[in-house]
């Protein structure tokens, strides 16, 4: 296989290309600075317009118009000059801006001027008992089937969770004549009155109107069971039940040959925090968010971090925050040079994220859903369950780095991603701390896993050296 | 299990899963292409041997881990088909010098 070959040295290497990476490459290609943008996927567009270049899916009214928004950034970013590197993983980042990047099984080092993180978003942790077995698996991933290679459920097919992507893949299932059998909803009854104070932007926003008309859609074909407050997936080997309660307490069962699960979405932070950016605990987003200024910029001089990978705001705030991140990179290397109309992408950005504060808080997932009991496991790679953590905890684990030791919990290859989240909350619950006194892994290099044979064959250059001993 | 589309019923490629030929969709990345083949399950786990199969399809979860061409522990949902591609379910552990 050929090699791809890299310059030592870019002005701006973008790290993902979903709408907020697409945006700032565009802007800062098109201000005449040399862009390089790595995506670990097979085309652009990230996940909320993944496959948007080469869907089986033609037809419009399948997929929705939001998600045909997307062909119009990644019409702009093709002829923004940009260089566009697919398949793409970046596995090290240092806080010198050195980036290890692995292409069809080689790697290697480049170094850029301005690096803007885009790593984008992952669907929080459904820790209910069974969320293992084959024939479950999350409502995003299932979507990502759908846009990629036109594959839908066959058989009994169940959605459970909460959320606006449940409701948005249902509509889309509607629309390609898949019958769904039921819809559990574990939105919880309470919400209603922390989300109220922002019900007005809400109502005021074009939310509001294609919310409504995609929950009346799909509420008039599909049973939808409200306030669930139990969940779990039963079988041996493979998903045959689906079995949930609601406030009465009663438990009730359905078969189900895909049971698709999901409750919101967090940011992708490992790459970030790797290389040792600063993040804290989000209340009310329920998850660790980097701290960046208004431009993106992070605690490392010359990391910018943009998208859902900032703090989830959906992909037309990814694309402004892109922006933003672009307008300060353009204007240190590059003075001058054209800028986007920072003043309107400002405005557009608030009026997106005043409108979806309501939709955070309303569809804030319940602790009973965040904080599993019992033998429901939390860590999926080394399969480590509730009552484990519980029990090293009362050991005097302290925290999530220590937990490692006690029970390779997080030590498997998904390095965190899918138990992160739980174990803080875990942690945090029985010590009687906040999140962000428990803490989080200490994510380390490299943040997908390569090869023996990949590293050794990289230049021993120092950066190379560096960017293998961290 | 899954169906495709009729309208995503173009570009067939041929791969061998377990050594067995199905016909996918030039496009698919190795997981779709498992789960279109009605492949239940794509590996056994390291730590208790439970079956596993495509939970996130977008490179986090790390459970659509099989052998393509050879090599193990591959993301399936990273990868995508090749003409002739040999994928193979992965039980248990892998061997050294596999």
């Amino acid at each position: 296989m050929s090699q791809t070959t890299l310059s030592d040295h870019y002005a701006v290497a973008v790290i993902g290309a979903g709408p907020g990476g697409l945006a700032a490459a565009s802007a800062c290609a098109r201000a005449g600075l040399e862009t390089v943008v790595f995506d670990e996927q097979p085309s652009p567009g990230g996940q909320i317009y993944r496959a948007i270049t080469d869907t089986p899916l033609k037809r419009e009214a399948l997929l929705g118009k939001d998600y045909w928004c997307g062909a119009h950034l990644a019409d702009a970013f093709k002829a923004s000059g940009a260089r566009y590197l697919s398949g793409a993983t970046v596995w090290s980042l240092t806080p010198e801006r050195e980036i290890g990047v692995s292409i069809a099984g080689h790697s290697s080092m480049t170094h850029a001027s301005r690096v803007i993180v885009a790593s984008g978003a992952l669907e929080r942790p459904f820790p209910v008992p069974g969320w293992t077995l084959p024939g479950v698996m999350t409502a995003g991933g299932a979507q990502i089937l759908l846009k990629t290679s036109g594959l839908v459920p066959k058989g009994r097919t169940v959605l459970a969770g909460c959320g606006p992507l449940l409701w948005l893949l249902a509509a889309q299932y509607l629309n390609a004549g898949v019958k769904i059998d039921a819809m559990l909803d574990t939105t919880p009854a309470g919400n209603l009155a922390q989300a109220r104070p922002h019900l007005l932007r809400f109502l005021f926003s074009p939310y509001f109107r294609k919310g409504i008309a995609l929950v009346r859609a799909v509420k008039r074909s599909v049973t939808v069971v409200s306030r669930v407050t139990r969940l779990r997936a039963v079988g041996e080997g493979r998903v045959t039940h689906v079995a949930y309660s609601v406030q009465d307490g009663t438990e009730r069962q359905m078969p189900v040959d895909t049971l698709l699960l999901h409750q919101g979405v967090v940011p992708n932070v490992n790459l970030a925090m790797a290389a040792g950016v600063e993040h804290y605990w989000d209340d009310e987003q329920l998850c660790w968010v980097p701290r960046v200024d208004e431009y993106g910029a992070s605690s490392i001089d010359g990391v910018a971090i943009v998208g859902d990978g900032a703090g989830i705001g959906g992909a037309r705030a990814a694309e402004y925050r892109g922006m933003l991140a672009a307008v300060a990179t353009i204007r240190a290397l590059s003075p001058g040079s054209p800028l986007p109309d920072e003043k309107s992408v400002r405005r557009a950005l608030s009026a997106e994220l005043r409108a979806r504060r309501f939709v955070d808080l309303f569809y804030r997932p319940a602790p009973a859903f965040r904080q599993p009991v019992d033998d429901t496991i939390v860590c999926r790679c080394e399969e480590v369950t509730a009552r484990q953590i519980e029990d090293a905890v009362a050991l005097g684990c302290p925290g999530p780095n220590q937990m490692k030791a006690f029970l390779r919990c997080g030590m498997g290859p998904c390095q965190g991603r899918l138990c992160g989240l739980t174990l803080t909350e875990l942690i945090a619950k029985r010590r009687a701390l906040t999140p962000q006194a428990a803490g989080y892994y200490h994510v380390r290099t490299p943040v997908k896993p390569i090869t023996v044979a990949e590293f050794a064959a990289l230049p021993k250059t120092p950066a190379a050296i560096k960017a293998a001993e961290r | 299990m899954f169906r495709r589309l009729h309208e995503a019923n173009d570009n067939p490629c041929k791969v061998f899963i377990d050594g067995e030929a199905f016909a996918v969709r030039d496009g698919d990345t190795v997981a779709a292409a498992l789960l279109a083949a009605g492949v239940g399950r794509v590996r056994l786990t390291p730590v208790s041997g439970a079956a596993r199969a495509p939970y996130c399809m977008m490179g986090v979860c790390f459970d659509c881990l099989v052998t393509v061409d050879g090599i193990g522990n591959r993301q399936g949902c990273m990868i995508r088909v090749r003409d002739g591609m040999r994928i193979d379910t992965q039980a248990g552990k892998r061997e050294l010098g596999q």
